[in-house]
């Protein structure tokens, strides 16, 4: 099933897809353009972890003229009020030059996860959403890099539209990728070319640090960032997930 | 205050003087290339939380922790700070800057948290704060924040700038070099007058 969770009428609902539409815990059958979206993603009682991969696909990592792949993840974090809903807005900064979009398969864990072997890693994943993790070169600096700076600008993180429930997605590490700018395509790939897979690194992150119901991995963008610029209609598009629409103002 | 939720608490690197002296030219070298201009943030996630008087689990394999001792803003709204906590930021040791030390720092209860938090007029200027770090006992750090790069309003308004921080936030004022280590069976006590004792015993990971 896909999950939304929108704003209607003053109060957040939650929603499931049906024939193209959202259909409200209500009962209600409404249209995506008549709802706000939110991030697809039930509270937490604690701030979620939201852990961001860098240069996992081998292209991308040659595409910023980082020469070989690394061999271990490079991985950050950011803080919640990075996230945005579909069909939203995301700021750039007056004195941007070089901004882009980063189309990333975005896991959803679903059960606490300790010391968790790679051959049961999908047992812990609740869920598959679309992130767009938004870059402003302009301000990365070589200290604890990304920085927050580039990566938790509010709002610059949009996820969604919906939360699939991980058994509607038998493989993760097979899912096409596109990003479409006004409609161009200007990215394209392919999960199978991750680095590093989505159980490797639930293995590897369990290994040091308890991963909790809600927790978020954005697991990287491949070959095929480009400058966006205000007005433009940036799609970031996986597989079975669903279209997430983002215009820069 | 201790009715708002905890939110997400970042940490801050190189806000302290004695960071920028310990590191001297290679702030300039590969792969620095040069000091930073924004302030360098970092997320303490939620599994790293420990309150005062847990004890703190030191995985196998380690021999030795850092010590982060700080205080850090608690907010009330973006701007508005609703006062000022001891913090214990553990670390595994890592001489590394270029990329966030995510595997050595966010490892589970690897941040004690205190629980008296002040406001500005009980706490008072943060500018004179004055922490005082012992292990078993035995003092091993004073640090002083009138030696902070920027000190808190200028940081608060720094990273406002391109951030903004909710309610139940926690932003740390930095740690000072060097940070006294100490391994499992060791209890750490970080002092302030104002705010109390924040006070945790590491244990060695049950095999």
């Amino acid at each position: 099933m896909k999950h939304a969770r929108v704003m209607l009428g003053g109060r957040i609902h939650n929603a499931v897809e049906k024939d193209g539409q959202l259909l409200l815990e209500d009962k209600r059958l409404v249209g995506e353009d008549a709802v706000t979206w939110l991030p697809p993603l039930p509270p937490t009682g604690r701030p979620r972890t939201i852990l961001a991969l860098g240069l996992n696909y081998a292209d991308h990592a040659k595409e910023l003229a980082f020469g070989k792949a690394p061999e271990e993840p490079l991985v950050f974090l950011k803080g919640e009020r990075s996230l945005n809903g579909h069909r939203q807005f995301t700021k750039r900064p007056d004195d941007a030059t070089f901004m882009h979009y980063e189309c990333e398969l975005a896991v959803v864990i679903g059960r606490t996860a300790k010391k968790v072997q790679r051959d049961d890693a999908y047992d812990f994943v609740g869920g598959y959403t679309v992130a767009n993790d938004y870059a402003i070169r302009d301000y990365l600096e070589n200290w604890y890099r990304p920085n927050l700076r580039v990566k938790n600008r509010d709002g610059a993180t949009p996820l969604g539209p919906w939360l699939v429930d991980a058994r509607d997605i038998p493989d993760p590490m097979a899912l096409a990728l596109r990003t479409t700018v006004n409609g161009q395509v200007t990215q394209q790939g392919n999960t199978k070319d991750m680095i590093f897979d989505v159980p490797f690194l639930i293995e590897y992150f369990s290994r040091f640090m308890t991963l909790h119901p809600g927790d978020l991995i954005l697991t990287g963008t491949p070959d095929g960032v480009a400058d966006c610029r205000k007005g433009d209609v940036v799609v970031t598009e996986i597989e079975g997930l669903g279209a997430l629409v983002n215009t820069i103002q | 205050m201790t009715d708002i939720a905890r939110g997400t608490v970042y940490g801050t690197l190189l806000n302290f003087r004695g960071e920028l002296e310990a590191l001297g030219p290679r702030m300039n070298e590969a792969p620095y290339q040069a000091p930073p201009t924004a302030p360098v943030l970092y997320v303490k996630p939620a599994n790293a939380w420990s309150e005062n008087g847990a004890r703190i689990v030191v995985p196998a394999g380690v021999d030795e922790v850092e010590i982060g001792a700080s205080v850090a803003m608690v907010m009330k709204s973006a701007t508005e700070v609703a006062g000022y906590v001891l913090v214990n930021d553990l670390s595994l040791p890592q001489p590394n800057f270029y990329r966030p030390p995510v595997k050595y720092n966010c490892l589970d209860g690897f941040l004690a948290i205190g629980d008296r938090v002040r406001a500005r007029n009980e706490a008072g200027d943060p500018a004179v704060f004055e922490l005082k770090v012992r292990v078993n006992g035995e003092l091993k750090q004073t640090v002083r924040f009138s030696n902070l790069v920027r000190p808190a309003d200028k940081l608060l308004a720094d990273v406002g700038a391109f951030m903004t921080l909710g309610p139940g936030d926690m932003l740390m004022l930095g740690c000072d070099t060097p940070r006294p280590r100490a391994r499992a069976g060791d209890t750490i006590e970080i002092t302030m007058p104002a705010l109390g004792t924040l006070s945790n015993t590491l244990v060695a990971e049950a095999a």
